[in-house]
């Protein structure tokens, strides 16, 4: 025998040996795995939300920002406590006190739970509220004395009170953040009120949803809470209804270039995950591909093409595509850029898809660059830093070097960073540059201010002055899309979600030029249908954008903005008067509306501000009849149809899956950049999860 | 198209519970395995799977997306079964003043138990590195990949892989088998 032992006999008769797993001891191990897998995401949920490890670190912080005078108020307070419990003339102001807290409303449920009324939670509870050194005054003092007399049970209600009527944001972040963003608002005013509302709400996610919806006075832009333990929000309106041309003719929705949506789909369906039918906006899962449509040729910077071809699914109905291609100007004659990034830098953004994929991101981006474009870098988290400040962009290493220091930890704080952001971008602008923040972040705005309604007043000041938003979301799990929705839609920016580096090359990079250099700002549009010809129209996607009809011509309501080069796609589904599609039965008692003897389908109306102007400019077209649709109209519609799968809406009838691959596959055009031929790639996938 | 294991496993360390089922479910009978490899036996290898099952969820936060999941969940598990060893070791040392009567009780059932399985009794009697060494080489790891997980370099591993074969070797002469 030779001195080698044979393993390759050793490794067979090993795996002759292995016995199978016992199936029984299988399911409970994994069982156990998964609890405490539930149970974990349970503790790091509170971990995030609550930075201090334990009560006794936030006592220590507590300690070390009191100022001399704060510490002598505590000190004061401590001491006059043990004058009120120890003695008996103590005790008897004590009772008076009491009497007069006695006003205060005894319902308030302790929002915390089993707050024990002990000096250090209470602490610790102050020190969350981070107020500012008056308020800080006043809290402590009052809850030194508040808190004085540990057994008794009111305590702890009556410490929250205290806190949340004095203190301007309020102690139970944990609650709040849950809910739908839109209930946050509210906090500011009535902290007590919400405190309650959550309360009541927070059991049933579902609901909060409802409530979300009749709170929201806007209605451009709702979102739906998840009750899932990942804390993500979509913006999400239902769907268009189906309209009929005879009770309301005309349509009006602003264009939509954002493209979150369909990155968050293929993040999910790549993860073998269906995605959440809210998560899916079909106008950006059709926008997100670029469409060669006619270029314009006269004055406006942009053109409107009007394809008028039958449904693909239901031969009754006919689709008609809007095709909007905005100019390209010469790349050689844009004007300098200015670019903030504003870099989210909490704990969350830690992980491999977050922080370091932006990192590769924005190195991506850089190379793209000209010499004379200025770039500066603001980071969030706790507080604001300025990690770059204004530089060049040909001093590429310096703002590597930058990029490679950003380090994630800490709780965000969105807004403080996007005043800083704003703030940097004013000081850079010259005449005739283009300034622009880039958001980049996955979602979190859960320190401080961090209701949408407040960041969006906000930012539709600072929109006034010229400079632009756009949000770039990484990550899952806590993506906050409806707030990256309206952050951006307010801040006349695009929003993006970047899942994978060839997403960042293809937001960042092949579409520089037109995410970043608006051609025409609040781009509305109109369709008036005519009953004579249309019975039924129902507008596909663009439920979030949807318009109020004399929006359009209102030149103060926002809308969305087209960059250079970029095309927008809308696609209406009509039914032709005496189609057997046609859905709904004419009316018994109501005279038929005078209808014109005009053959027109309908009238496309488009206004649309020169950047930097405020009058809005007006263009017109009619569309007739049916014609042959080519790859571009017929790629949009396959699309369109995608979404309408993932979002299990009902027109579609027999046309399945793999009608929508074959229509996509026929019309993958020129495809240079490949996108078109992913998408088949997710039609697969999605058919195949949905089996 | 498939997910890669390494996506999952950043999903699920991202807190997707779904992410996390699946990823599970796909590495349970390798991991099993493995854990028998290591301990020998099929009570011992379930007792470790269930110490890693019930560790993996916050092992799991610190998966960084770098190491393969393969290779980060074997060095997890080699790391449990250090734990479980040094664990027993401890607990003999404890039991040693129970006195003869206990020892001699024992003795009585290690020579009782599976004394057919040679293969599992020789990999017992190797130092605990050859033999987790020997565990990941039998395993299909490479040399480079079971250095990566032990924490050691490549050559180190072969130098081991030859000490086990020579301590099999021995071991098979001296029993006279083969």
């Amino acid at each position: 025998m030779s001195d080698d032992f044979n393993l390759d006999d050793l490794k067979s008769a090993m795996n002759a040996a292995t016995p199978a797993p016992n199936v029984d001891a299988k399911a409970e191990n994994i069982a156990l795995a998964q609890k405490n897998f539930a149970d974990l995401q349970g503790s790091r949920d509170a971990a995030r939300l609550t930075p201090r490890p334990n009560k006794w670190t936030g006592v220590k912080d507590m300690l070390n920002k009191l100022t001399s005078r704060a510490g002598l108020t505590v000190t004061t307070g401590i001491v006059a406590c043990g004058f009120m419990i120890g003695t008996p003339q103590g005790r008897d102001i004590l009772n008076i006190d009491w009497a007069a807290q006695a006003t205060a409303p005894e319902t308030m449920s302790d929002p915390i739970g089993g707050s024990d009324g002990s000096v250090s939670v209470a602490a610790a509870q102050a020190d969350e509220a981070d107020f500012d050194t008056a308020g800080d005054l006043i809290a402590l003092d009052g809850m030194a004395v508040e808190v004085a007399p540990i057994d008794l049970a009111e305590a702890g209600s009556r410490d929250q009170e205290v806190l949340g009527l004095i203190a301007p944001s309020p102690t139970a972040p944990q609650q709040t953040s849950r809910v739908a963003t839109e209930a946050e608002p509210v906090i500011e005013i009535a902290p007590v009120v919400v405190m309650e509302e959550t309360a009541s709400f927070s059991p049933f996610g579902g609901l909060v949803a409802n409530a979300a919806d009749t709170i929201d006075g806007v209605g451009n832009d709702l979102s739906a809470a998840t009750t899932e333990p990942n804390t993500e929000t979509f913006a999400y309106a239902p769907q268009s209804p189906l309209m009929i041309t005879g009770d309301d003719p005309v349509s009006t929705f602003s264009i939509d270039v954002d493209t979150a949506s369909y990155s968050v789909m293929r993040s999910s369906l790549t993860a073998g995950n269906w995605p959440p039918f809210y998560a899916i906006r079909i106008e950006e899962l059709i926008n997100y591909f670029p469409y060669a449509y006619t270029a314009p040729d006269g004055d406006a910077p942009f053109q409107p093409t009007v394809n008028v071809f039958e449904t693909p699914w239901n031969v009754d109905t006919q689709l008609v595509h809007i095709g909007i291609q905005g100019e390209m100007p010469a790349v050689e004659d844009r004007p300098p850029l200015n670019l903030v990034f504003l870099i989210d830098t909490s704990g969350s953004m830690e992980s491999a898809d977050k922080l370091p994929l932006l990192r590769q991101s924005f190195r991506l981006m850089l190379d793209n660059l000209r010499p004379e474009d200025e770039v500066a870098i603001v980071t969030y988290a706790g507080s604001t830093s300025i990690a770059l400040e204004p530089t060049q962009a040909s001093e590429r290493q310096t703002i590597l070097n930058a990029l490679n220091a950003l380090n994630a930890g800490g709780s965000t704080n969105g807004q403080g960073g996007l005043e800083a952001a704003y703030a940097m971008a004013e000081t850079m602008t010259d005449d005739g540059d283009v300034s622009r923040v880039i958001l980049a972040t996955d979602g979190d705005f859960n320190v401080g201010l961090s209701d949408p309604r407040g960041l969006e007043t906000y930012i539709e000041d600072k929109r006034d002055s010229g400079t632009y938003l756009s949000v770039l979301g990484f990550g899952r799990g806590n993506l906050q899309d409806a707030t990256m929705q309206s952050l951006a839609q307010n801040g006349n920016g695009t929003a993006a979600y970047i899942d994978t580096l060839s997403e960042a090359q293809k937001v960042l990079v092949d579409n520089l030029t037109g995410a970043l250099f608006p051609i025409a700002n609040d781009v509305k549009i109109q369709v008036e249908f005519n009953p004579a010809t249309v019975a039924e129209y129902r507008l596909i996607g663009y439920e979030t954008r949807a318009l109020a009809r004399e929006d359009f011509n209102n030149d103060a309501v926002d809308a969305g903005e087209l960059g250079a080069g970029h095309t927008v796609t809308a696609i209406y589904e009509i039914t032709p008067v005496g189609s057997p599609a046609q859905l709904s039965d004419p009316l018994r008692y109501q005279e038929a509306e005078p209808v014109s003897d005009s053959d027109e389908l309908g009238f496309l109306r488009l206004r649309y501000k020169t950047p930097g102007e405020d009058v809005s400019q007006l263009i017109e077209t009619p569309f007739t009849a049916l014609g042959a649709p080519d790859t571009e109209a017929l790629f949009a519609a396959s699309i369109a149809g995608f979404g309408q799968l993932l979002r299990d809406d009902t027109y579609l009838g027999d046309w399945g899956w793999d009608d929508a691959i074959a229509l996509a596959n026929a019309n993958r055009g020129d495809d240079p950049f490949g996108y078109r031929t992913e998408a088949v790639q997710l039609m697969r996938l999605a058919q195949s999860l949905s089996n | 198209m498939t997910v890669s294991d390494e996506d999952l496993a950043q999903a699920a360390a991202n807190g997707d519970e779904q992410a996390f089922a699946s990823l599970i479910a796909r590495q349970y009978d390798r991991l099993f395995r493995l854990c028998f490899r290591l301990t020998g036996s099929q009570h011992e290898a379930e007792d470790l799977t269930q110490d890693i099952c019930a560790a993996l969820p916050a092992k799991l936060t610190s998966y960084d997306g770098r190491a393969k999941v393969t290779t980060w969940l074997y060095r997890v598990a080699v790391n449990a079964s250090h734990d479980r060893r040094r664990k027993r070791a401890t607990h003999t040392k404890a039991a040693d003043g129970w006195g003869d009567w206990e020892l001699n009780r024992q003795a009585v059932i290690d020579e009782n138990a599976d004394r057919t399985d040679w293969l599992t009794q020789a990999m017992g009697q190797l130092a605990p590195d050859l033999r987790d060494t020997l565990a990941l080489v039998l395993d299909d790891m490479t040399h480079a990949q079971a250095g990566e997980i032990l924490g050691v370099s490549e050559g180190t591993i072969s130098w081991r892989l030859s000490e086990a074969r020579k301590h099999l070797k021995s071991l098979k002469e001296k029993e006279g088998v083969g």
